[in-house]
């Protein structure tokens, strides 16, 4: 599989906010997008994940052996957005399985993925009593508990402490060495050595700006 | 998608879900009509139905607007538009457990007040019988004005207004068809059923509209 971004637009309200971007993704790569703030980290992601329209240009995700993209390739996405996607007055439990059900493809348990973001033995809380980063490693716990090969993830570690952070740099390194693809908008480094990793890529949109018709990645 | 009407349905009845707000403010309309038309039960009995069926119209318009409303602002209406292959069937779900939680209890109660209203038994099941036809109609088009207003805060007034106008054919057909069956020379047949017709219709219209208009609005 094989995740294809060509000369990709996009704008809010008719202001242009990034250009001509070209990338491809293989399995087991990250694209990690950083930026100052407004620079249209989230606005790229919610693009690529088929939430906004792009103004020009393609997203196409190809099955290994096929020429044509597999349509539409937001299905094969987990999005995790500013907000946690997180109903404060059902127990956790329940909010996992609604998302495990709803997206398909059960992957591990409710408790084992609990587990691996370092809260065991909560299932039975409700959502409301969860702190800010607990919430924040339940809906990580989200993209866990079904599989989707694509990971588009939004400040994934806001809210989360230093341990916290470390866990999910393993998540997503197992996640890739799985075959799975990450694109995650940050402006903390996500845990990852990405200096020293041919898999992990980078774009600053930034320079975008700047440049607008350049080929910044690839 | 069973998944999302069964989540559905137990977050109405959860803490801040409203299931039976509608049941109440229902009870309050039905009741403070007595108290203003007088305690004439002849003239109670004859525009009880009306009553009724103003008391169910205007119930099921709460809620409504926070049809959508909540799950965009938690962030669960962008997982499930990314997840779904079709947003006319999540709406067609979400609107069922809407009328599911907040419709229905209202229904099995209208038995209840039309004792209130002084009105006979066969009354009674005519109301019932419209309301179980006509309120999903009321849901669906609901659906769209909850749609359209998703991304406004406080848009519950201007999604009253949007949709009145629309279920105004609901109210005149639900209203007649129930008179139909308790005065002899109006028929019942036909206006129950373009009432059934316009449920109908709008459960394919609304789905459809408030999908796409869902679609647009994940700015």
């Amino acid at each position: 599989m094989k995740l294809v971004i060509e000369n990709l637009n996009g704008e809010r309200s008719g202001q242009p906010i990034f250009s001509s971007l070209n990338f491809s993704l293989e399995e087991g790569q990250a694209l990690v997008v950083t930026g100052s703030n407004g620079s249209g980290k989230s606005t790229l992601l919610r693009v690529i994940a088929g939430l906004l329209n792009a103004s020009d240009g393609s997203v196409l995700l190809i099955d290994s052996g096929q020429d044509e993209g597999v349509s539409p390739p937001h299905e094969y996405m987990h999005y995790l957005g500013h907000q946690n996607a997180l109903k404060l007055a059902l127990s956790v439990e329940e909010n996992l399985n609604f998302w495990q059900e709803f997206c398909g493809i059960p992957l591990i348990g409710i408790s084992e993925a609990l587990v691996k973001v370092g809260l065991p033995g909560i299932e039975h809380l409700p959502a409301a009593y969860l702190s800010a980063g607990q919430k924040r490693r339940v809906s990580i716990a989200k993209l866990l508990v079904s599989y989707k090969p694509i990971w588009v993830v939004d400040e994934p570690t806001s809210a989360l402490d230093k341990a916290s952070e470390v866990l999910f740099a393993k998540l997503i390194e197992e996640h890739l060495s799985s075959g799975g693809m990450v694109i995650a908008a940050t402006h903390q480094s996500l845990g990852i050595d990405s200096d020293n990793n041919e898999q992990i890529k980078t774009l600053n949109l930034d320079k975008n700006r700047l440049s607008s018709k350049e080929q910044l990645v690839d | 998608m069973m998944s999302l009407l069964l989540r559905d349905m137990r977050l109405a009845f959860r803490v801040g879900g409203g299931a039976l707000t509608g049941i109440l403010f229902f009870l309050v309309v039905v009741t403070i009509v007595p108290f203003a038309v007088g305690p004439d039960l002849n003239l109670l009995s004859k525009i009880g139905p009306a009553i009724l069926w103003i008391a169910a119209l205007l119930a099921s318009l709460l809620g409504l607007d926070r049809l959508f409303q909540q799950d965009r602002e938690d962030g669960t209406l962008d997982v499930i538009i990314i997840q779904s292959h079709s947003l006319t069937a999540i709406v067609f779900i979400k609107c069922l457990s809407h009328w599911l939680a907040n419709g229905l209890p209202l229904i099995l109660a209208t038995p209840i007040f039309g004792l209130f209203m002084n009105m006979e038994p066969l009354a009674i099941a005519a109301v019932l019988a419209t309301l179980i036809v006509g309120t999903p109609a009321i849901t669906f088009i609901g659906a769209v004005g909850a749609a359209a207003t998703v991304s406004l805060p406080r848009g519950g007034l201007l999604l009253a207004v949007l949709i009145l106008p629309l279920v105004i054919p609901v109210l005149i057909f639900g209203v007649s068809a129930t008179y139909g069956a308790i005065q002899d020379p109006a028929p019942f047949t036909s206006p129950f059923l373009i009432l059934c017709a316009l449920t109908l219709f709008f459960s394919v219209l609304g789905p459809i509209t408030a999908g796409w208009m869902l679609a647009q609005s994940t700015d």
